[in-house]
């Protein structure tokens, strides 16, 4: 995850309240007859990010990037970028550029032809837009191809001409809808890396629509969850995942157990939460809750120890290993707890060389205080 | 198979014997009936068109003939190209009709890109309605509609009628019996052919390519010039194949809605038949024109296959 | 986007276009006068005229028969080409039959009219048949040019259609005369109702290969009209219009309606 690199504070706008965005959504809504894609969504950007919006298909992200980029006009709400308000402004004298989610090469240009379009619309002369598509090309990585059809390229190929194509004009905001979602699993990831080097080495705003989760992760400085057309959650990789506000972003991303329960004791450092299926448990104190209140308790499979001793915490359970799948660094492990629950649990493989834990062994399951994360909604 | 009848089992053992299997039976049927009756009738045509016209039935002469000494002659005659050619007639019938078919083609291709292109582009209970009533008239007589244009164009016609009412000129304007009208009734009734493969291809082209042009900063008539156009550019060829070649060799328009000045080789060809009764210079006729129809034809196929526009 | 106002204006002036005519057609078989240009009067006394002609009605008889013998000929002649072309892959005279099923659809029809009857005369030379002309010689003529036209539709919807259908039969262990009646006939069914209706009125609709390869006694219905038409503008010819386009109109609304309850059909199924 990217934000595992040290960062200084100032590189991370986002944090700083008295930070000008960059481009400010303001309760936009899009409405399709009687169907609404996007609603009331606000949202601020800032320069140099390379934000993500997640979802499903069908959430609105892709109607929300075509407002941004002007093909779909908002029924509510308006779109300032860097102070300008864009509604009035039609696609094409927009400053911002978008890579298609299936290219959109013209077949019937050659790919230097593709990248030098939009200069000349600017107005460029043609030795000029030609030497900086040569620029973008070697950028991508891809000088040399400049006289080929976009049919002789391969899918990664095409992938980065598109990219070239929408960076040259060196736009304010760069769309990019489902970037990497026409590649096999491989090319994917290592262009997942390539996308971060250009970006940061350009500068350029990026706002990413993707559904996979694991992209988002990776790439994202800030990632906006949408469902039903609304933003859910909006935060830093590792804050969405470890910090979920509700079941579904803690669903979303990544796997969860998650345990309805109701406040005990909600008293000094710590608080008791009294679930159905693992009775009490003894979680970190969070404030704002009333004793009596419906909670679920969400715990990642990887906060989960396993052990045929039994653990020195408050929270530990006996199970029943049913289901172990080996996944190369890491061994997946479905226990059955005595009410019948099942529960995922996700630990290194190499931990497990001294005492393999094998089907049908009865096990503990144990978890710290501050491993669980008290839900509301 | 169990439930296959005995005489099937019969017929199939039969043909093996015979050495054809099912699969060549199957190519052997339209293969022979278009041989026979759409690639023999070629030949006819050129070895009827190398005889000589003589009052018999049928009215040519035999191919082939016993010398005095019994020898086998062939006859052949070019004495029907060589009038071909010297006579202007002929040569200005072809011209003309080159000429006629091309102003409508591309008539045909002003009218209908912009009918085309508008359906293409229309929401869809709305699109199936349009393409519904462009195909409409196509089902309904040739024959009549260019009739009906007798009515619109003639000096008593509506249009006239019309103009003169209006006030906006003071003699009928002459129209029956003109290339122009010619041209006009090509256009209408070929019309169909040109709209529909161009439909067929804009419906084809992905929106994102119209967006991708927008959002690097081209304007729609900028789109419409280098990326529309371009990649209609199939369409736009197959439309005006289907035009401007059946259109060289049309004979009820120029029958009807042409004067006795408006030349066109169809005409010819029908007059040299049914009228003049010279079957041998009527062939030669074809034969030329096969040549004419059959040339554009296959360099067009060569041109498209060249730059991989029909994949 | 917003949308220019150019391109609905020249739209609607195209359908203008093409529907004046015929409107005007229409209007003006219902009128009294004799002069197709001056309205004198509402009156239905071209249609009794059109009812009475006896060698009107002779000859939509013949082109009606010739119609649906050609078309159903054509449909099963073109469903086999069409087969042979997607399906067979590699064969001897491939590129011959691809020609041979894609030239008529561009063939001037004088051409094909005065070749196919200078075969017939040579065959009747040699061969003694077809003996004359007549409904024989029109029926081939017109399932020759028909049948490009139904290889053409077939050939674009058997190429839409998956061929797993048929390997799944293949598998489940059908033999290649089964596939062929139990999987793709069904399948294409669609397209053989559109290419046998569409040769159907290319042979109704045809004047000029008609008028070369027919013989006396057998004058199909464009035939008589053109005779008619060459004099000039005639009440009787538009009342005979008009039924043609009503009849047209009628069964394609009847078409759309079929079509539109299947598709709706197919999408609550699906």
């Amino acid at each position: 995850m990217r934000q595992t690199a040290p960062l200084a504070a100032d590189t991370r706008p986002w944090r700083d309240a008295g930070a000008t965005p960059f481009l400010r959504i303001q309760g936009v809504g899009k409405a399709f007859g009687m169907f609404t894609a996007v609603d009331d969504v606000t949202l601020d950007i800032h320069r140099g990010e390379l934000f993500c919006l997640l979802g499903a298909s069908g959430c609105g992200k892709s109607t929300l990037l075509r407002m941004l980029a002007g093909f779909e006009t908002p029924s509510a709400g308006r779109i300032l970028l860097d102070g300008q308000d864009m509604s009035a402004v039609p696609p094409h004298r927009r400053p911002t550029n978008m890579m298609f989610q299936s290219y959109a090469l013209f077949p019937h240009m050659t790919v230097e032809r593709n990248v030098m379009y939009g200069l000349l619309r600017e107005g460029l002369g043609r030795a000029a837009a030609r030497e900086r598509a040569r620029e973008m090309l070697r950028l991508v990585k891809l000088d040399g191809f400049g006289a080929r059809k976009p049919h002789q390229l391969s899918g990664g190929q095409r992938q980065r001409v598109a990219l070239a194509r929408a960076l040259v004009k060196q736009p304010k905001l760069l769309l990019l809808d489902e970037p990497l979602g026409a590649l096999d699993k491989k090319l994917r990831e290592e262009t997942q890396f390539e996308l971060v080097r250009i970006q940061e080495t350009l500068g350029t705003t990026f706002i990413v629509v993707t559904h996979d989760q694991e992209e988002a992760m990776t790439i994202a400085t800030r990632i906006g969850i949408m469902r039903d057309g609304r933003i859910v959650q909006v935060g830093e990789p590792r804050e969405i995942y470890e910090a979920p506000d509700t079941r579904f972003v803690a669903d979303f991303i990544g796997s969860v157990n998650l345990f309805e329960g109701r406040v005990d004791v909600a008293a000094g450092d710590g608080m008791r939460v009294v679930t159905q299926d693992l009775g009490p448990v003894t979680l970190r104190h969070v404030p704002g809750l009333t004793a009596g209140q419906t909670v679920w308790v969400a715990l990642r499979p990887e906060r989960l120890a396993l052990g045929h001793s039994e653990p020195d915490t408050p929270n530990r359970f006996r199970a029943l290993v049913e289901d172990v799948g080996y996944m190369g660094q890491l061994s997946v492990y479905r226990l059955r707890l005595p009410g019948g629950r099942l529960v995922q649990a996700t630990l290194s493989s190499r931990a497990m060389d001294d005492a393999p834990i094998s089907w049908d062994d009865e096990v503990w399951v144990s978890f710290a205080p501050a491993a669980g994360r008290v839900l509301t909604q | 198979m169990s439930a296959r009848s005995r005489p099937w089992r019969w017929t199939a053992r039969g043909l093996g014997a015979l050495g054809l299997s099912g699969r060549t039976l199957v190519v052997a049927v339209p293969m022979l009936w278009l041989l026979l009756f759409f690639l023999v009738p070629f030949f006819v045509l050129g070895r009827i068109s190398l005889a000589e016209p003589i009052l018999a039935r049928p009215p040519y002469t035999p191919l082939f003939e016993r010398g005095p000494d019994g020898a086998l002659v062939i006859l052949a005659n070019l004495e029907n190209y060589r009038l071909l050619w010297a006579d202007t007639l002929y040569r200005n019938a072809y011209l003309s009709s080159i000429r006629i078919a091309a102003v409508s083609t591309v008539f045909a291709l002003l009218i209908g890109y912009p009918i085309a292109y508008y359906i293409a582009r229309a929401p869809e209970p709305r699109r199936t309605i349009l393409l519904l009533l462009v195909i409409l008239p196509f089902w309904t007589s040739f024959l009549l509609r260019v009739y009906a244009w007798m009515g619109f164009l003639q000096r008593e016609g509506l249009i006239n009628s019309a103009l003169l009412g209006l006030g906006l000129i003071d003699a009928p304007l002459v129209m029956m019996q003109t290339t122009f009208a010619v041209q006009l009734g090509i256009v209408y009734t070929y019309l169909p052919f040109m709209i529909l493969p161009l439909y067929a291809n804009l419906t084809k082209i992905d929106d994102a390519f119209f967006e991708a042009s927008a959002d690097l900063g081209a304007a729609p008539v900028v789109t419409f010039l280098t990326v529309t156009l371009p990649l209609s550019l199939p369409g736009i060829i197959a439309g005006c194949m289907l035009v401007f070649i059946p259109a060289i060799g049309e004979y009820v328009i120029p029958a009807l809605l042409g004067g006795p000045d408006t030349l066109m080789i169809g005409r010819v060809l029908w007059d040299e038949f049914f009228s003049a009764r010279d079957w041998t210079m009527a062939s030669a006729v074809a034969i030329v024109m096969l040549v004419l129809v059959v040339a554009p034809v296959m360099w067009l196929q060569s041109w498209l296959d060249r730059r991989g526009l029909n994949g | 986007m917003k949308r220019g106002w150019i391109l609905p204006v020249l739209a609607g002036l195209g359908f203008v276009f093409l529907y004046a005519p015929i409107v005007a057609l229409v209007v003006f078989s219902f009128n009294e006068s004799r002069l197709v240009t001056v309205w004198a009067g509402f009156s239905t006394r071209w249609y009794v005229a059109l009812v009475n002609d006896r060698q009107i009605l002779q000859a939509a008889w013949v082109s009606l028969q010739v119609a649906v013998a050609s078309a159903t000929l054509a449909t099963v002649l073109g469903v086999l080409a069409a087969f042979v072309l997607a399906r067979l892959g590699r064969f001897r005279g491939r590129l011959l039959l691809t020609g041979m099923t894609a030239a008529p659809l561009v063939m001037p029809e004088v051409i094909t009219g005065l070749s196919l009857l200078l075969l017939f005369v040579a065959m009747e030379g040699v061969l003694g048949w077809p003996g004359g002309r007549g409904m024989t010689t029109l029926i081939i003529a017109h399932t020759t040019f028909c049948l490009a036209f139904v290889a053409v539709i077939a050939q674009s919807r058997l190429r839409d259609m998956d061929d797993s259908l048929e390997e799944a039969a293949r598998d489940l262990g059908a033999g290649p005369v089964r596939v062929f009646f139990d999987i793709t006939l069904p399948v294409i069914a669609p397209a053989l109702v559109a290419g046998w209706l569409l040769a159907f009125t290319l042979s109704l609709d045809d004047l000029v290969i008609a008028s070369f390869v027919s013989g006396p006694g057998a004058s199909t219905l464009p035939m008589v009209v053109f005779s008619k038409v060459r004099l000039g503008v005639s009440p009787d010819v538009n009342a005979l219009a008009t039924i043609i386009i009503a009849v047209v109109a009628v069964s394609i609304a009847i078409a759309g309606v079929i079509l539109y309850r299947q598709a709706r059909r197919r999408d609550q199924g699906g």
